[in-house]
């Protein structure tokens, strides 16, 4: 007879291990599907797992590209991080990802074609400032009107594709583009561009604005009030109340907080890696970002590790498609197993397994 | 056993990528790859361009290897995707979705060995060539049974983004159902995504709402079809691919994009170290756009003249876009027996005269 016994505290030793049990579940569970698939699993697990960091041809470019895929997930990830850990549900990331992402396109197009030093600076400021204008809508309501947060956030990230289908057609189209929808590509446009800062290393503006967030939410969690206020107010809600916590000022922090880090994440890929707005600027970061912030356990140190990991599944699932002839859906099945495996092994931590017959108490 | 040899060669492909040279296995089969912009299952576009590939493979059999990779966003990811595959050794890389043609002519300029191949786009290199096929010679055609066919005299069109290829058609199909039903309205849903099944076929179902009794589609599924059958009397059309599982009704027609020959051609052409950058645009004159078989849903005498109309064009004795033709403000577009000239179809941004409503911008 196998049962489950709480424990009286969780275990910080399982804490530690069970996302590395969830790989290596996933590991054999995706294994045992890419067998029924007909490829070789070992093959397509190493091809995955190893070769965008190992294979001498690939590596020295996938490399850095995981920096590059990793950098924005880590950053909202982060922002996220601090709301979940308070209780407070910001689903709508990738909203205000999009929409820092055409506050901050806008301000460097505003300026084209000028070249002066502060072009980037600007468009930095104007992107944080849009994702956190677009993240204090949900935070507003739910503090006057006691909407619900995740409802509001969500629902405001179909409003931001709108949004950014009316920018890429219109107001931001390119007007040399000959008619077709997309804007100016700032990656020619060196005031506003976000370039790799040292060539060859994925570095941009945005993987480094990622782990500046890392060690900022680190100090802010371990060595500030608020971050105290933001453990105190998810573990013991009424407890925190009691401690003078205001509900009102931490939902307007952590919505603001998680709204201008994605708002960041969207202006340094617009103005980066993807260089325009066009209609399909958003590609699920915002999305993404919470599977990469329960993967990291909230913590900010597991989710730069998550946010790692969430990027080489993407860059091996695109090796494993084009040199195994594995489907693109069987990979978005991997990525899901990774999720399921994640929180089903959850249960070790608060739980403990016992084997045997129940003692008389 | 392909794993093998890509090892052995990786020590030198190593030091060639890192110099961002191109790491290409002189020996062996040559490399095609794909980059697809939806699952090869998707029933039109992207399974007509594998259709495409598989024929390369038939074709040449030993002397190439194709790969492919689907579902890949248009946008940052496809640089990546591209770049990979050019590092994996392709030497022929077909990219099949306009929003690829800025990816394209990046990666392009890392590889100068590798030849793309860029559909639908406008922008070339040395390496980087372009091809697109006249499918407005097709919505001519079921243009004219639409609008025989019609008993409401409403047409509509699930137009995907407005470029001039998409605009070409729509104006193509008003122009030749106008041509046979003076009474013929056309109504134009834009859904702003080349493949996604559950936005195609909501829009079938708010025009069939509204009384359309055709539906055409410039988007690559087979859901609007799947709409269109769930109500008597209700006829579309197979795009890009036959869809002929929907045959004798909804699907009274069909436009097939072949893309055998030129495939077939193109590699030909890198084997026999021949091939140049250019721009293809091939139409049903050159077995490129075909229209499949017409069913017996449709009376004799319209599947008469359609086939009238198919010699017509194929043989190049008529031009779909003939004047005179007035654009949608009343201004002259073609005079008298004038025809439209390439530059003027592929920079067609506006409506004719007669349609409803506007070109979004």
């Amino acid at each position: 007879m196998i049962r489950l016994e709480k424990r009286p505290v969780p275990s910080t030793r399982w804490m530690i291990a069970t996302p590395f049990l969830a790989v290596a579940l996933t590991m054999v569970a995706g294994g045992l599907m890419f067998a029924a698939l007909g490829k070789d699993p070992v093959e397509a697990i190493r091809t995955i797992f190893w070769d965008p960091l190992f294979n001498p041809q690939f590596a020295s470019y996938s490399r850095p590209q995981l920096l590059v895929k990793a950098g924005p997930l880590i950053l909202i990830a982060i922002g996220l991080s601090l709301g979940f850990r308070a209780g407070i549900w910001n689903i709508g990331a990738e909203g205000q990802y999009i929409v820092g992402a055409i506050c901050g396109a806008a301000v460097g197009l505003a300026f084209y074609p000028a070249e002066v030093w502060y072009i980037f600076p600007l468009m930095v400021i104007a992107g944080g400032l849009g994702g956190w204008a677009w993240a204090m809508i949900p935070a507003i309501l739910k503090v006057r009107f006691h909407t619900n947060e995740i409802l509001v956030s969500l629902l405001l990230v179909y409003v931001a594709q709108n949004l950014l289908s009316a920018a890429a057609l219109g107001w931001l189209r390119n007007p040399e583009g000959g008619g077709f929808p997309g804007s100016r590509n700032l990656s020619q446009y060196p005031a506003a561009a976000n370039p790799e800062l040292i060539a060859g290393t994925g570095m941009h503006w945005g993987v480094a604005a990622a782990f500046i967030a890392v060690i900022a939410a680190y100090i802010l969690l371990n060595r500030h009030v608020t971050g105290y206020h933001i453990k105190l107010a998810g573990q013991a809600p009424r407890a925190a109340r009691f401690a003078g916590v205001s509900t009102g000022r931490l939902v307007v922090f952590c919505l603001g907080v998680s709204g201008a880090l994605a708002g960041l994440a969207g202006l340094f890929e617009v103005a980066g890696p993807a260089g325009q707005i066009s209609i399909d600027f958003a590609s699920g970061y915002g999305f993404t970002a919470i599977i990469v912030a329960f993967l990291g356990r909230l913590h900010p140190v597991g989710i730069l590790l998550a946010g790692l990991l969430m990027a080489l599944t993407y860059i091996g699932g695109e090796l494993s498609q084009f040199m195994l002839g594995v489907p693109a859906a069987a990979i978005q099945a991997f990525q899901g197993m990774l999720l399921f495996f994640l929180l089903g092994v959850d249960v070790l931590t608060n739980y403990r397994i016992r084997f045997g017959k129940r003692e008389v108490a | 056993m392909k794993r093998r040899t890509l090892l052995a060669s990786g020590a030198g492909a190593a030091l060639a990528a890192s110099l961002g040279l191109p790491a290409r296995a002189q020996d062996g089969p040559l490399k095609v790859g794909f980059i697809y912009v939806g699952p090869v299952g998707d029933g039109g576009w992207t399974y007509q361009h594998d259709q495409g590939r598989l024929a390369v493979e038939e074709h040449f059999g030993d002397a190439v290897e194709t790969v492919f990779q689907e579902s890949v966003p248009e946008g940052a990811d496809a640089e990546r995707v591209m770049t990979q595959m050019a590092l994996s050794g392709a030497g022929l890389i077909f990219t099949t979705s306009f929003g690829y043609m800025d990816q394209t002519i990046n990666v392009a300029a890392k590889f100068p060995d590798v030849k793309f191949e860029h559909a639908t786009g406008y922008k070339r290199a040395d390496n980087v060539a372009t091809y697109d096929a006249r499918f407005y010679e097709g919505r001519a055609v079921i243009g004219h049974i639409a609008g025989r066919m019609t008993q409401s005299n409403k047409i509509g069109y699930i137009a995907s983004f407005p470029i001039p290829e998409v605009i070409q058609g729509i104006n193509s199909a008003f122009l030749h159902a106008r041509k046979v039903n003076p009474d013929v309205e056309m109504v134009v849903i834009w859904v702003y995504t080349w493949f996604d099944p559950a936005k195609e076929a909501d829009a079938a179902k708010a025009m069939i709402e509204q009384g359309v009794d055709v539906i055409m589609q410039h988007t690559d599924s087979t859901a609007p079809l799947a709409e269109a059958a769930k109500t008597e009397g209700v006829i579309g059309f197979g795009q890009a691919s036959d869809m002929a599982e929907y045959k004798p009704s909804p699907r009274v027609a069909s436009i097939i994009d072949n893309w055998n020959p030129y495939y077939i051609k193109r590699v030909q052409a890198v084997l026999d170290g021949t091939w140049e950058s250019m721009h293809t645009w091939g139409g049903m004159g050159d077995g490129e756009v075909v229209i499949g078989e017409i069913t017996e849903v449709v009376p004799d005498d319209v599947k008469a003249e359609a086939q009238g109309m198919i010699d017509a064009i194929t043989a190049g004795e008529y031009h779909p876009f003939t004047g005179p033709i007035n654009k949608q403000d009343g201004s002259v577009f073609l005079a008298d027996g004038e025809v439209a000239t390439d530059e003027q179809l592929v920079s067609m941004n506006f409506y004719l005269e007669g349609m409803s409503g506007e070109v979004p911008s």
